[in-house]
């Protein structure tokens, strides 16, 4: 608790410089709607407050983020396509089946490559140099390739997500699963334990603190993947679809708004999925 | 000395570069057994053909990207470096703005595309912004860690010398940041491309690999979707293969390097 002073205070610092912002990018277009107006009485004072206040500013100000979220979220019942819960609940059903299919095809292939040394020679250079290739790329295509299979809806969503996840849980836990020390191996082998038996009291418990880091990493990836997968397919509804209408339609303040419950969920994700690391970590004695 | 590394290194290389062509041949051969059409799945000779016949489009697409990729990159890992310095002399700003960059560094921030096309227009420069805000912060967190890291023992000993902050940080810290800021520049090369290409969803003035993307989806172009994919693929890793030569010319004196010489 001791740096919630200090972060309380960029916050606010963030608050005061948003402002300022808003209103300096905003007082033009107020200028403009003034003249359009032909009024010319105006004070600085009024400036500031109309600039604040537009309906369709280039900058909206905080409060108006949050009385549009507080509309959208609290006010608009959860069913209303208006409502930001019923596209957050689009993008986060996309991004948790996505998640889920991308860990554990992750995993999945990290014991295969463990297991496997000539697949490890062949495989890991191609799956680190995936990493470096902008992956999205691919998220229209692959919509439309699964659109050729009549594959509509949350599954293509689904599937980049998963396939955003994938790469950064494999890297990971492989090198989770090689971080036991070489002393430990060779304990292993005096025990004459199999390689399966390595595999379960060694390798696996030992790639706990890489699991959860990994997850995070996947579960970050599976939101911007859903959101991304979103725009090539806006009907069908989600955060993305709400990002790229408001970009159509310069409402910038629905833009804020969708960009700030894809963040409070990507937050809610990793921080969940860091309290269950720390809890898990702290009862396996890897922090005291 | 030379000649037996130079073999070691082929041997390396070989696993990867069989397993990479049965893939291909795998892919080639499979796709004209079973038939799959052109739409779904296109040979991979298909694709180079396509590339061949459309290397000036593809080259105007990529400066295109590449021009808002390098000018973000370059301004916002400047920006991060520059801010960790400042905000690394005072440790009240530093609790404050660790958890947030760091938390900041987990959102989508792809999403301010919208934004940042509304604010700066169609062309590159509206990339080059998204690129500065994504690239920011992992440059931050990275870089204030990295300063962090010098050790008590190093920081004594300047203190010895009578080197002032300044000195001290030229001389022993900002160096034994360097992996961290070389960890952050190699992340940033993917996110510079992702924040670009995803960037251009949202409008440009027709040419971009973004843009040629979407475009070709649109009327069912797949093989040159796949050529440009392979031209991203490929200045993605040339771009993360460069930042690592570098990183492995400026750090030699790393325990990772050092292993590796042994």
């Amino acid at each position: 608790m001791k740096s919630a002073l200090p972060i309380l205070t960029v916050v606010f610092a963030v608050l005061v410089a948003w402002y300022a912002a808003a209103a300096l990018m905003n007082a033009s277009l107020q200028r403009d709607a003034y003249a359009n107006a032909e009024r010319i009485d105006y004070s600085t004072q009024d400036l500031i407050a109309d600039s604040l206040n537009m309906e369709r500013p280039k900058l909206p100000a905080p409060h108006q983020v949050v009385s549009e979220l507080y509309k959208l979220v609290l006010a608009t019942a959860p069913t209303s396509k208006r409502s930001l819960v019923y596209h957050g609940a689009i993008t986060l059903e996309e991004t948790l089946i996505g998640f889920l299919i991308g860990a554990a095809l992750g995993i999945g292939l990290a014991v295969i490559i463990v297991s496997m040394r000539w697949l490890e020679r062949s495989m890991m250079p191609w799956i680190i140099a995936s990493q470096t290739v902008p992956i999205i790329a691919l998220a229209p295509m692959i919509v439309v390739i699964l659109n050729q299979f009549n594959i509509t809806g949350v599954a293509p969503k689904a599937a980049i997500a998963a396939y955003l996840s994938f790469f950064p849980i494999t890297v990971g836990m492989v090198k989770g699963f090689r971080s036991p020390d070489p002393l430990m191996l060779d304990l292993m082998r005096t025990y004459s334990a199999t390689r399966a038996q390595t595999f379960l009291k060694l390798r696996a418990p030992a790639s706990a603190p890489f699991f959860f880091a990994s997850m995070k990493i996947g579960a970050a990836a599976a939101v911007v993947g859903a959101i991304v997968a979103e725009l090539t397919k806006s009907e069908d509804g989600g955060l993305g679809a709400r990002l790229l209408e408001g970009s159509y339609y310069g409402q910038t303040v629905q833009i804020w708004t969708a960009l700030f419950v894809g963040a409070a969920l990507s937050a809610a994700l990793v921080g969940l999925i860091g309290f269950l690391g720390r809890t898990t970590e702290r009862r396996m004695w890897f922090v005291p | 000395m030379n000649g037996r590394r130079l073999a070691e290194r082929v041997a390396d290389l070989l696993p990867p570069l069989a397993f990479g062509l049965a893939v291909l041949a795998i892919w080639e051969v499979g796709v004209r057994l079973l038939h799959v059409p052109m739409i779904i799945l296109p040979t991979p000779s298909a694709i180079v053909a396509r590339f061949l016949t459309s290397i000036p489009t593809l080259a105007a697409d990529f400066w295109q990207t590449i021009k808002g990729v390098l000018i973000g990159y370059a301004i916002g890992c400047a920006a991060g470096v520059a801010v960790a310095v400042l905000v690394d002399r005072s440790g009240f700003l530093k609790r404050g703005l660790l958890p947030l960059g760091n938390l900041v560094s987990a959102l989508p921030i792809v999403g301010v595309a919208p934004i940042m096309v509304m604010w700066f227009g169609f062309d590159w420069p509206s990339k080059a912004a998204v690129v500065v805000v994504m690239t920011f912060f992992p440059m931050l967190v990275n870089t204030v860690a990295g300063l962090a890291s010098a050790g008590a023992m190093e920081q004594d000993l300047m203190k010895t010398y009578g080197a002032d902050y300044w000195q001290a940080l030229i001389a022993l810290r900002l160096p034994s940041a360097l992996p961290f800021i070389f960890n952050a520049l190699k992340i940033n090369t993917t996110l510079a491309m992702i924040g670009a290409i995803v960037a251009e969803d949202f409008g440009t003035p027709i040419v971009g690999m973004g843009f040629r993307i979407s475009a070709e989806v649109g009327h069912l172009g797949i093989d040159m979707v796949w050529a440009t994919i392979g031209v991203a693929a490929v200045t993605g890793s040339l771009f993360y293969a460069i930042i690592a030569g570098v990183e492995r010319r400026v750090t030699f004196w790393h325990a990772s390097y050092r292993a590796k010489e042994a």
